[in-house]
């Protein structure tokens, strides 16, 4: 079986959204050492939308997230090829500075980890070493009221961030990646650690966030995906399970309900594995 | 299945059989009490050795304010007990130890925190690999050998810079003492900062930190009761450290600051009369117990403070 997308062509089904795509990969391969993480990988991140990455463990899709915000440079001996372009602008450029790229591209992780400092502080870090001179009382509100945190903690924004609930905690990482205003925020299975009440909260808030931002995520959860995203991507390893691709991607919609690839189909009923 | 050496219990099995299974072995349980107790005795004989010390030194301590008053001790300024006109103000020697103490931190805190941040953060694991033994080596050095260096080697060096330098003086042992700290004060901070979660820098990074922002106002704020542990204990050393200061400073008490002269710490003193012929039991040998139990109160208020600035301080993650 020959899956369309392990060509060097984009898919024809989302070609269209190459002209409203923030973020681009291109022919992606990734290698941890001599290993093949991600092998031809495609993928457009449209503006203003919520695209999911779904797919099994293993499959690497924490692995091209992090592709996006350089984050796999922090990776001793991870090694990217292909192209991956912001706007045009390829990010692994030798003239790119991956902090630069970080501070427009942010990221939430999968466990919560906010750093050992006041609530305030946590939000307020970020912002002040990108060099943030306005009101910084103002500008921790504002970040704490989108990530619809600031009525739990405005009474206590001096308390350790440690003392929070972990649901608590993940809505504080997600203020202090709104501080620093980025443009695009990767998220990494932001819920996967919370229970369902926490869980609806946070997806909530990528609805809302989504006003503002470019939002990709990882999840295991089919009907996380289906419930917020826009788009999403189906990842799997490949035939000789020896790398990960994307073997699907278009709108949510479409992907659940009317799957192109088999395997997707398979995965999104339960059937796989 | 079995897990250990038991069988594993049938259905049919009746409560009887679960009981035997299920009752505690006697040898187990023999074993467990001798190990216990082993263990027991092991920390009670350093528990015992330091009541044993404060003890006598107390005892002694008590002997010698018998003679000379508290009060004479902390006021008079000078320190002249094996001499005929006799004074016993101990700050000429606090000074001496203060002086070359702080020279000694002076060096050794900044360097060792740097070096640290240095290996933990910045160099590659092969770099690391490095020069980690080989500032442990450092470690190694007997200290008689730093005071030499110091007494021929640096106090000359220095005598070409500093004008009036005497031969000796404060400051070149203080320096080569925080060369001697150093790589404790570095390789303990280090491994502080290394226990530090790479999620942590992980979350620092991915909001547009730089290498050195990530270091000094995350990592390190998260590893500081682990830093400041190790700064608790060059501060300790450098207060006890006895051979380099008693080859390189000179046996002078004399009450100043001034780091160019020779000065006497309260250890060198120590051992001035301890290995002289001053004879066991008179008010000069007593004075070395008087001496070592300021020593003793010194460190332990250090440890006090410190313990409570980790309190205050320390970022826990
Ligand atoms: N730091 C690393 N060093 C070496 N191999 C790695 C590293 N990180 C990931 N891998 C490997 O790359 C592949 C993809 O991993 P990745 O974490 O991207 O998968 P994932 O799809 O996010 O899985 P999960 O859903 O379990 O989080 C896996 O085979 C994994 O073992
Ligand atoms: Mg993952």
């Amino acid at each position: 079986m020959t899956v369309h997308l392990m060509t060097t062509t984009a898919p024809t089904n989302v070609t269209d959204l190459e002209n409203v795509a923030v973020l681009k990969a291109q022919n992606v391969n990734v290698y941890y050492g001599t290993k093949q993480a991600l092998r031809d990988v495609w993928l457009y991140v449209p503006e203003h939308k919520i695209t999911a990455l779904i797919g099994p463990s293993g499959c690497g899709k924490s692995t091209l997230l992090r592709c996006f915000n350089r984050m796999n440079d922090l990776i001793p001996n991870a090694r990217v090829e292909g192209e991956i372009t912001y706007r045009g602008q390829n990010l692994y450029d030798p003239d790119i500075d991956p902090v630069e790229v970080r501070r427009r591209i942010g990221m939430v992780f999968q466990k919560p980890n906010p750093f050992p400092k006041s609530i305030y502080e946590n939000v307020a870090w970020g912002a002040r070493i990108n060099g943030y001179r306005g009101d910084m009382d103002e500008l921790v509100e504002r970040a704490l009221r989108r990530a619809a945190l600031w009525d739990e903690v405005k009474d206590r924004l001096h308390d350790n961030a440690l003392a929070l609930s972990g649901g608590q905690q993940q809505r504080l990482c997600i203020a202090r990646a709104i501080a620093v205003e980025p443009e695009v925020i990767l998220m990494d299975e932001p819920a996967s650690a919370l229970d369902p009440i926490a869980t609806l909260k946070i997806e909530d808030l990528m609805r809302e966030l989504k006003e503002r931002y470019t939002i990709l995520i990882v999840t295991h959860n089919m009907q996380q995906a289906a419930r917020v995203s826009d788009y999403t991507a189906m990842m799997m390893l490949t035939e000789d399970g020896r790398a990960g691709t994307v073997v699907e991607f278009g709108e949510t919609e479409q992907v659940f309900t009317r799957p192109r690839d088999p395997r997707t189909e398979d995965y999104i009923t339960g059937r796989f594995g | 299945m079995t897990l250990r050496d038991t069988t594993s219990l049938s259905q049919a099995a009746t409560q009887a059989d679960v009981y035997l299974a299920l009752r505690r072995k006697q040898g187990r349980r023999l074993a467990e009490t001798v190990i216990r107790y082993t263990l027991l005795a092991c920390g009670l004989v350093s528990i015992l050795t330091t009541l044993g010390i404060v003890t006598v030194l107390l005892f002694e301590s008590f002997q010698f304010f018998r003679e000379v008053s508290v009060v004479e001790f902390l006021t008079d300024t000078q320190w002249t007990p094996l001499f005929k006109d006799k004074h016993f103000g101990i700050w000429p020697l606090v000074a001496g130890t203060f002086l070359t103490s702080a020279i000694a931190l002076s060096v050794a805190l900044p360097l060792g925190l740097l070096s640290a941040i240095y290996l933990s953060e910045y160099a590659s694991p092969r770099v690391r690999s490095v020069l980690k033994p080989i500032l442990e080596i450092l470690a190694g050095i007997p200290t008689v050998v730093y005071g030499y260096f110091a007494l021929l080697f640096v106090t000359p060096l220095l005598q070409k810079v500093i004008p009036n330098l005497a031969g000796f003086n404060a400051i070149s042992p203080g320096i080569v003492m925080g060369i001697m700290i150093l790589p404790m004060v570095s390789s303990l901070s280090e491994d502080a900062l290394h226990a530090v979660p790479r999620a942590l820098r992980d979350a620092a990074y991915a909001l547009g930190a730089t290498k050195f922002e990530v270091s000094t106002q995350v990592v390190v704020p998260a590893a500081l009761s682990g830093i400041t542990a190790s700064f608790i204990l060059a501060v300790s050393r450098a207060v006890g450290e006895t051979m380099i200061v008693a080859i390189a400073a000179g046996q002078r008490p004399v009450l100043t600051l001034d780091p160019r002269g020779p000065i006497q710490t309260m250890t060198a003193y120590i051992v001035q009369v301890s290995l002289g012929d001053t004879p066991a039991g008179s008010l000069a040998f007593k004075t070395i117990f008087a001496v070592g139990f300021t020593l003793f109160l010194i460190t332990l208020v250090l440890n006090v403070i410190s313990h409570f600035f980790v309190r205050r301080y320390r970022e826990q993650y």
